[in-house]
């Protein structure tokens, strides 16, 4: 529960600014390149809609997690590290791994996923927001487009998404701070080692799963 | 009664214990002491198992540790307390939390009992006041203290402490040394320091190794340890002119006390 806590609500505030911005920024550069008029306005909606919930919030969210998750529990546990309280732990008979890593590991499996969630409703509003306020569309055209053509598959797919970038980051970032050797410095590096990594596994991944399941 | 046969321990290929044999005796402050790099942190390591042996054997009152399943060496390591160089006390909890936390392992005690426990451990090391507390907000010596109490919690039956005086003034250090001492004694554990601390070795070194480029240089009590004719132990242990004439006098003061009780006799 305190992992939870840890890495879902005190991430919830970055994701909520980034998901907002993401929706408006995706709306506005839609309807700026939808020019023709055979293509109705409600596809403006449409678009952000997969968009946000394909790509941005699963991919996006979780690159931005990387940084925040990643480095912090990489950190924490490399302190843990070089301040020996891994040794106390290990001396006392514990398993470190499975009492430090594992309920790090279970808490990103729980909560990402839920951000991904929060975050693709929140980037579908933050665009229905900036396309109203600006006049692009009107929201009865909005939450028209919104409802055309939905796949719940790509819920899924986010999912599923989420799930295999949040084992990277957690696990990624796990085992750079368990296997920290050294001071401070040695800290900060395997904090930055650890985000460089999980952002490139997640690229990666994001391109398997898509021509895998889509 | 921990012993240690013929222990070797190296990294990259290159040796840093060399086949050092050792018995620590039970009831008794033992102490290893060397210069840095001399192999004392490692083979300190191999005692508790955080570094395997690349050959030897350990054993703790007769049960080899070396060749011991993982179920059996976490029975044997509740029985293991230790003290680390920098405390090792956990940042995000509390005083009373970090000394609670063995119990919270090992026992089904409630909490009254485990705080009650808590309490008196933190008595046992002379601090009051500090439950709520976390280790930012505390001295040094305090953390040191925390971190004997945390040890002797389980009430275990082997004491390690890693540099115990390490960072200390040299009065807290002193009490840190008496308070290991008393603790050793009152408990009979088998303890075993590893320290550079000249007070420490003449106060609490009932016996004491001296480790030299990974091999046991030589063995002996703190009274022993005067009369040393070994060079590379003098030019450790009395490195200043300050601890040379300490040396002398206590030497001295030996000797009187020696023939005193031959006249006596």
């Amino acid at each position: 529960m305190h992992q939870c806590v840890e890495i879902g609500i005190r991430s919830l505030g970055i994701v909520i600014i980034i998901s907002v911005f993401m929706g408006a920024v995706s709306a506005l550069q839609t309807a700026y390149q939808l020019v023709s008029p055979l293509i109705p306005l409600s596809t403006i909606a449409q678009i952000v809609r997969d968009t946000v919930i394909l790509e941005f919030s699963p991919t996006l969210v979780c690159i931005v997690l990387a940084g925040v998750v990643g480095s912090k529990i990489a950190g924490e546990l490399g302190n843990m590290r070089v301040s020996e309280q891994i040794d106390a732990l290990e001396i006392m008979g514990i398993n470190t791994k499975t009492y430090l890593i594992l309920p790090k590991i279970l808490a990103a499996m729980i909560t990402i996923p839920m951000l991904v969630i929060i975050s693709a409703v929140l980037g579908i509003l933050g665009g229905k927001l900036a396309s109203v306020a600006t006049g692009i569309v009107s929201t009865s055209q909005f939450d028209k487009g919104l409802f055309q053509y939905f796949k719940p598959f790509n819920v899924l797919f986010a999912l599923v998404k989420s799930y295999c970038f949040a084992f990277i980051i957690s696990s990624i970032s796990s085992f750079y701070g368990y296997y920290v050797n050294g001071g401070a410095l040695e800290i900060g590096r395997a904090s930055t080692k650890s985000v460089v990594v999980s952002c490139v596994l997640i690229l990666l991944m994001d391109y398997v799963l898509s021509s895998l399941l889509l | 009664m921990i012993e240690v046969k013929d222990l070797k321990k190296g990294f990259d290929g290159k040796p840093v214990i060399n086949g050092v044999s050792a018995i620590f005796q039970t009831g008794k402050c033992n102490l290893i002491i060397g210069s840095s790099g001399s192999g004392k942190t490692v083979l300190m390591k191999c005692l508790v198992g955080l570094f395997e042996p690349d050959s030897g054997d350990i054993s703790y009152g007769g049960k080899d540790f070396t060749s011991m399943n993982e179920e059996d060496r976490k029975i044997l390591r509740q029985q293991i307390g230790m003290l680390f160089q920098g405390s090792a006390l956990f940042d995000s909890m509390t005083v009373e939390q970090n000394i609670m936390f063995p119990l919270d392992m090992f026992t089904d005690d409630s909490f009254t009992n485990k705080l009650s426990r808590v309490n008196e451990v933190l008595d046992r090391v002379n601090l009051k006041e500090v439950n709520n507390k976390f280790p930012a907000e505390i001295s040094g010596g305090m953390k040191k203290r925390v971190g004997i109490a945390r040890a002797i919690v389980l009430n275990p039956r082997y004491l390690f402490c890693d540099e115990p005086n390490s960072g200390l003034d040299p009065q807290t250090s002193i009490l840190i040394d008496k308070l290991i001492k008393e603790i050793t004694t009152e408990y009979n554990i088998t303890t075993v320091v590893n320290t550079h601390d000249m007070n420490s070795v003449m106060e609490t070194g009932d016996h004491i190794i001296y480790m030299y480029d990974g091999l046991k240089e030589w063995e002996g009590s703190n009274k022993e340890i005067i009369f040393s004719k070994n060079k590379k132990l003098n030019d450790f242990i009395f490195a200043s002119e300050f601890l040379q004439d300490a040396k002398d006098m206590r030497q001295l003061e030996m000797k009187g006390k020696i023939e005193n009780n031959h006249n006596h006799g």
